[in-house]
């Protein structure tokens, strides 16, 4: 009795017989039962993380720059690597929520609502280093264009820097709309479920009085598609636009064509690479294994070494180019600060390679595809390498100049560098915390909708409706 | 307020639900809502609800937000103060494509949660009347009002034989949540809507 039909032979989105009602116990009970010990150490570990993390702020707002290493030669330092580090995560759960629901890949509806939950943490990680690297952060209102009494003076619309202004707020803007109109309907089902006063008044308030009548949940429909529709375009034009605050210079290393799709790439593929740290964790701790199964492991698994094949793809045509041209300029940067493992940073470089392009291939067995370890170690390695990219694309071609008098010594952080990077983990980890322990990790209204035809359970018990009639069902129901 | 009074059924399958639906309609009862713990595709229709039109909201948002971009950029860049770039033109139209996107998207967005919001009542501390608390769980829960003429035992015998589990008689206030989207909702035997 459903419109849409599932093949037999593939797996299930949902393991285990299960119900309506099961389905809500199952979610809805982690989030009503005390935060174990555990919690608190992590939540607290997360916190300290985060205070530093402030401190280092503080420190830099108060000393200037100063407090970096960053010089006039590499001007964008960690920070900078840091900010697109975080750009980059942030993009999985807008394309597991948006593209793969434009796809109608059934298996999104698992883990979507974690992943956006993370994208939207991970925006807000990202936001902070561009805001601090521009040293009077009390002027960082500068950047909005509004009627002001010095001219009025306004920001120039041709600058990429700009465009990203644009880019990250609207993202970050939209994703949270996103997540939040598709928390509304579990918000309902936690509310109505809530047995003590403070938990029902709190919910319903974050429920929005959402009660699910047919109208409503139409509009609903209608809003996702939509929203979706929006947001696809979106999370593509997002790293486009990080990727044109390089691409658009004239520094050798930055000034490559390739940069949008290959940022696109490597984008999604560290953002699947933290979903898929969060999931494995969040599966085991709140015994969700039956919701985010071995089959949305490993669909995810097979992304990241799409993704990371693309971005191996993007190194070397980088390679190839460099040397196709044979701009002595370009050949600097790509063969002699790069690719060469004796030059100062070869070492990032081919840290790298091995993490982001070599390694993902274990993807290719199914075995290790499925296998938790492997999967939870790789997507740690994966980010690591995606960390050494933009520190790869940014300080090697920035630490030697055009004119040797510019050069650069080594590069390297100082403490306060290294704790504001701390402090943004701080900060993610502690709304994660947050997230995973007052929010339903997994959307419960559309597990309920997939639920039919995808699980063994309800196969059976609707057998025998199902055997009416196409043409009378067809009459009956179809649009 | 006027209080109204309703017969409430509660079903645990749509595959029941939907059938129901149709006799209720077909028997000439105005159905005032149905609740359900998720979007059952169809029923809308099988409703006799019209289409939402939230989409052509988020096309006219997603338009202003491009004239709003546009003409803002526009008139910064080449009117109220034009920088020389190389003395490149200082209506420089590619270089505009990114925020002219962006603000596009912002505007839909933000218009049509605001719109659905405002369509659908919702908001923070906003409290409805819940006709059964486990249609958020895993209870469909068909809402039919009743009028002078309403037959309510006859009804709620009615209402048990085409397969609800739970029937009662509920009374509740008309108010503003109530909505006015039922008013779309056509009964069968007055017009010459099908089911199909």
């Amino acid at each position: 009795m459903h419109l849409k039909y599932e093949s037999q032979l593939r797996e299930p989105l949902v393991d285990g017989i299960k119900d309506y009602h099961q389905v809500t116990e199952d979610i809805v009970r982690p989030i009503e039962v005390k935060p174990s010990k555990l919690w608190y150490i992590c939540f607290f570990i997360s916190v300290a993380f985060l205070m530093f993390g402030v401190y280092s702020v503080y420190r830099e707002v108060v000393y200037g720059i100063g407090q970096w290493n960053v010089n006039k030669t590499v001007g964008w330092g960690w920070d900078i690597t840091n900010f697109v580090w975080w750009v980059g995560i942030g993009h999985a759960g807008t394309l597991i929520s948006a593209i793969l629901l434009l796809f109608r890949q059934g298996w999104r509806t698992g883990v979507n609502r974690a992943a956006e939950a993370m994208t939207i943490f991970a925006v807000m990680c990202a936001g902070q280093f561009p805001i601090f690297h521009m040293g009077r952060v009390w002027m960082a209102f500068f950047i909005f264009p509004y009627p002001n009494t010095r001219g009025p003076l306004w920001p120039n619309f041709n600058s990429p820097l700009l465009w990203d202004v644009f880019a990250i707020s609207t993202y970050f803007t939209v994703s949270l709309l996103f997540w939040y109109s598709g928390l509304l309907p579990d918000f309902g089902t936690v509310r109505d479920r809530a047995k003590t006063k403070l938990r029902k008044k709190l919910y319903g308030i974050l429920s929005f009085g959402w009660i699910g009548s047919t109208k409503h949940w139409q509009r609903h429909e209608s809003l996702s598609l939509v929203l979706a529709g929006l947001a696809t375009p979106l999370v593509l034009s997002v790293h486009t636009i990080v990727s044109m605050d390089f691409a658009t210079s004239v520094i050798p290393g930055w000034h490559t064509t390739i940069f949008p799709p290959y940022f696109v790439a490597g984008a999604i593929f560290s953002g699947f690479a933290m979903t898929q740290t969060l999931l494995v964790v969040i599966r085991k701790v709140y015994g969700l294994e039956e919701y985010i199964t071995m089959g949305h492991i490993e669909a995810m698994n097979k992304v990241i070494v799409l993704t990371g094949s693309i971005v191996g793809c993007a190194y070397l045509t980088e390679l190839f180019m460099a040397w196709y041209s044979q701009n002595k300029y370009e050949g600097y940067a790509f063969w002699y600060s790069r690719a060469n493992l004796f030059s100062p940073y070869g070492w990032a470089y081919w840290a790298m390679m091995s993490c982001n392009v070599l390694s993902p291939q274990i993807f290719w067995f199914r075995k290790m595809r499925r296998n938790l370890m492997v999967t939870f170690f790789m997507s740690v390695i994966v980010n690591v390498g995606m960390w050494f990219e933009r520190f790869v694309i940014i300080v090697t071609s920035l630490y030697r100049d055009y004119l040797p008098s510019s050069w650069t010594v080594y590069y390297h952080p100082t403490i306060w560098e290294v704790g504001f990077y701390l402090g943004t983990f701080g900060l993610f980890f502690t709304c994660f915390f947050l997230f995973s322990k007052y929010f339903p990790v997994i959307a419960i209204a559309e597990i309920k909708y997939i639920l039919k035809t995808t699980n063994e359970g309800f196969k059976a018990k609707v057998g025998g409706l199902e055997a009416q009639p196409v043409e009378e069902f067809a009459h009956d129901y179809a649009h | 307020m006027a209080k109204k009074k309703f017969v409430v059924a509660a079903f645990d399958d749509e595959a029941v639900l939907f059938p129901a639906v149709k006799k209720v309609r077909m028997s000439g009862y105005k159905i005032h809502e149905v609740y359900t713990p998720f979007a059952v595709h169809g029923l809308d229709y099988a409703l006799g609800l019209r289409e939402t039109s939230i989409h052509t909201a988020g096309f006219i948002y997603g338009i202003t937000g491009t004239c709003t971009a546009l003409g803002g950029i526009s008139f910064i860049l080449a009117y109220d103060w034009p920088l020389n770039f190389g003395g490149k033109p200082a209506f420089a139209l590619p270089a505009w494509i990114p925020i002219i996107f962006e603000l596009t998207v912002l505007f839909s967005a933000v218009g049509m949660v605001l719109t659905f919001c405002y369509l659908c009542q919702l908001a923070p501390f906003v409290k409805k009347h819940h006709f059964n608390a486990r249609s958020s769980d895993d209870l469909f829960v068909m809402v039919i009002e009743c009028t002078a003429k309403t037959n309510v035992e006859d009804l709620k015998a009615f209402v048990t034989s085409s397969g609800a589990i739970e029937v009662n008689v509920q009374e509740a206030e008309t108010e503003w949540w109530l909505g006015t989207y039922d008013k779309d909702q056509r009964l069968i035997k007055d017009s010459h809507v099908e089911v199909a």
